[in-house]
């Protein structure tokens, strides 16, 4: 199923005036503490007939997707004095200020056949003034969640400064059955958890599935022919080929260069990993280390240029950085314990990271050059962050302990503040966010 | 081109079960025993020729220290064994399978998982082996035998096991 292309229409602003504003509505996301700012989401106006159902899906999933980062709470419905029945009639903010309400959010919808339309505005009610300029999207009937999350992204976006993360997908490994038989099978995934679809069948084991670029095609490892070997994945058309495969070699932990058009991974040989780049339409290969450690889990830079990846050659796990043509590297991690699964953050500032300390695991972050290490999360075992599209929020693994354990995903973002369980089917490992839709 | 693995799963249930079964003491003797030639059950754990042999007396699986991949005396052992039996039995090429406890990271382990199974495969070309009828696949931790996340499960997890297929002669 194709999805159509949005198209954004600007509306002109309804201005409620120029209202003097003392402080502008403001969250700044690395706030040490963060008092979760009011939000009142009234149920979207239905401008037509067949719209009233979808109105209310709507303002509920912009309402979960803001209340899903911690930033922001909702204010009880039951609470509202003034209730919104037409999207341009001027806004009451003294009912809206009397409850609370820090943030208003206000929308209208209405259907022409398959075709939906969406109009919203964000409030800073206590500046008595709309924050940024109305918005219209134009989609179809079976994108509405899609929508309200492009709605979501947009007030999230003027509230925190932040780029958006909500209208993205996520790829992961489904998992059912015991801890000794369990079956997996990869899955694609609103970022919520909603629109489920499988992409495999559970015949072979499946790992650690990774997005291109553009979100398109999805790289995994599989042992379908008994033997891992990375695969190549097309999201619309679920056709897989495979992209790495030499007799008597095994390839794993793939992730797609930022141009989209080359692969790094790792290639163990008579016992020895190292860290190949592949060309993905020419199946030219080249080595990028050379060494009887095992180098794994590599992950470029966003700007192409470098390449952090976990080595055990001092003995044990640890994070390393080297040019995106090999060479030279530097390590990264410094302090006590093991480092793994490096990934680098879209915005370019930060790696997240697996830690082993003391019989623990813990999901972290560090900038790139190895200070500011913070641990966000901690328990008996996890791994394999994934960065949100706006490189604020972390999704991972995590398993619980003993032979009823079970793999879940978990997002946090990076205060360490804000952990939320993922809404899956059944288990999931392995998670891999998309970029922001379009 | 496919070499067919047999599966030896289910025969080693059987195995398990035969242990209980009243002919194992009509004569006496059971793994290690000493029955005579007549005593022996064709295809059973005391059939030197047989595949449950090979996988319960002599043992098919060797055990591995935390984050270790060298092979200590009792695993040396376990390999005199497999080789002996391997250069007897040349129609049989062998998958060796690494494995990693659950304690670290999947890709590390799966990493972690060649070393041992390779550690293994090296063991077996020292004695003579042909490097044809040795191949290596890591599972790293997605296949643990034991469930308990304690370190007697992770003990037996921590393994590579010599798994029998036929083929070599088609």
């Amino acid at each position: 199923m194709i999805l159509r292309l949005w198209s954004f229409v600007l509306l002109a602003a309804l201005s409620a005036g120029s209202v003097a504003q003392a402080e502008p509505l403001r969250i700044e996301i690395t706030d040490a503490v963060i008092e979760p700012l009011p939000v009142a989401v009234p149920d979207f106006v239905a401008e037509n007939g067949g719209a009233g159902p979808l109105a209310a899906d709507i303002a509920r999933v912009v309402a979960e997707d803001l209340k899903g980062t911690g930033l922001f709470r909702e204010i009880d419905k039951a609470a509202f004095i003034s209730q919104i029945s037409s999207f341009d009639a001027p806004v009451q903010f003294p009912d809206w200020k009397a409850i609370n309400a820090q943030a208003l959010i206000t929308g209208a919808v209405s259907v022409q056949g398959e075709q939906i339309t969406v109009k919203f505005r964000v409030y800073d009610v206590f500046a008595g003034q709309e924050l940024g300029k109305g918005l219209q999207l134009a989609g179809t009937r079976a994108g509405w969640r899609r929508m309200a999350h492009k709605v979501a992204d947009q007030v999230y976006t003027r509230i925190t400064g932040e780029g958006g993360y909500f209208d993205s997908r996520v790829v992961y490994v489904s998992e059912t059955g015991p801890k000794d038989n369990r079956k997996k099978r990869l899955a694609i995934m609103d970022y919520d958890g909603a629109n489920n679809q499988f992409l495999t069948d559970s015949s072979a084991i499946v790992l650690a599935p990774r997005f291109s670029p553009t979100g398109d095609r999805v790289l995994y490892t599989s042992y379908e022919t008994g033997f891992p070997k990375i695969y190549l994945l097309d999201v619309a058309s679920v056709g897989r080929r495979v992209l790495q495969s030499r007799e008597g070699t095994m390839s794993f932990a793939p992730r797609f260069a930022p141009d989209g058009r080359r692969v790094v991974f790792s290639l163990e040989s008579g016992g020895n990993t190292d860290i190949y780049l592949m060309d993905v339409e020419t199946g030219a290969e080249q080595r990028l280390t050379n060494a009887p450690s095992i180098e794994t889990a590599p992950s470029f830079s966003p700007d192409g240029s470098q390449i952090v990846f976990e080595s055990d050659r001092s003995g044990n796990q640890q994070l390393y950085i080297m040019s995106a043509s090999g060479g030279e590297a530097r390590r990264i991690s410094t302090g006590p314990g093991r480092y793994g699964t490096p990934v680098w953050s879209p915005r370019g500032d930060l790696v997240a990271f697996t830690k082993q300390s003391k019989g623990r695991f813990h999901i972290g972050i560090m900038r790139v050059d190895g200070t500011g290490e913070k641990l966000l999360t901690a328990s008996f075992l996890e791994e394999g962050p994934t960065w949100a599209p706006n490189g604020r929020v972390i999704m991972f693994t995590r398993e619980t302990q003993g032979a009823d354990g079970q793999s879940s995903l978990y997002s946090v973002d990076i205060s360490g503040r804000n952990l939320q369980r993922v809404r899956t089917e059944g288990g999931a490992s392995d998670p891999s966010w998309s970029p922001l839709q379009r | 081109m496919k070499l067919k693995l047999i599966t030896l799963v289910i025969p080693a249930v059987l195995a398990l079960s035969a242990c209980t079964n009243p002919n194992r003491f009509d004569n006496g003797s059971g793994a290690g025993g000493n029955g005579t030639f007549s005593s022996v059950t064709p295809g059973s754990a005391q059939d030197p020729q047989s595949p449950l042999y090979f996988q319960e007396t002599i043992g098919d699986r060797v055990l591995f220290g935390v984050d270790q991949s060298s092979l200590n005396d009792a695993a040396q052992r376990v390999l005199d064994g497999q080789a002996s039996w391997l250069t007897t039995n040349a129609d049989y090429a062998v998958v060796i399978e690494g494995h990693a406890d659950e304690q670290g990271t999947r890709e590390y382990n799966l990493a972690l998982g060649a070393r041992r199974a390779n550690a293994v495969k090296e063991y077996l070309l020292a004695k003579g082996l042909p490097s044809h009828r040795l191949k290596t696949v890591s599972y790293g931790k997605e296949r643990p035998l034991e469930i308990c996340s304690q370190e007697a499960c992770y003990a037996k997890n921590r393994r590579a096991v010599t798994i029998l297929s036929s083929g070599l002669s088609s």
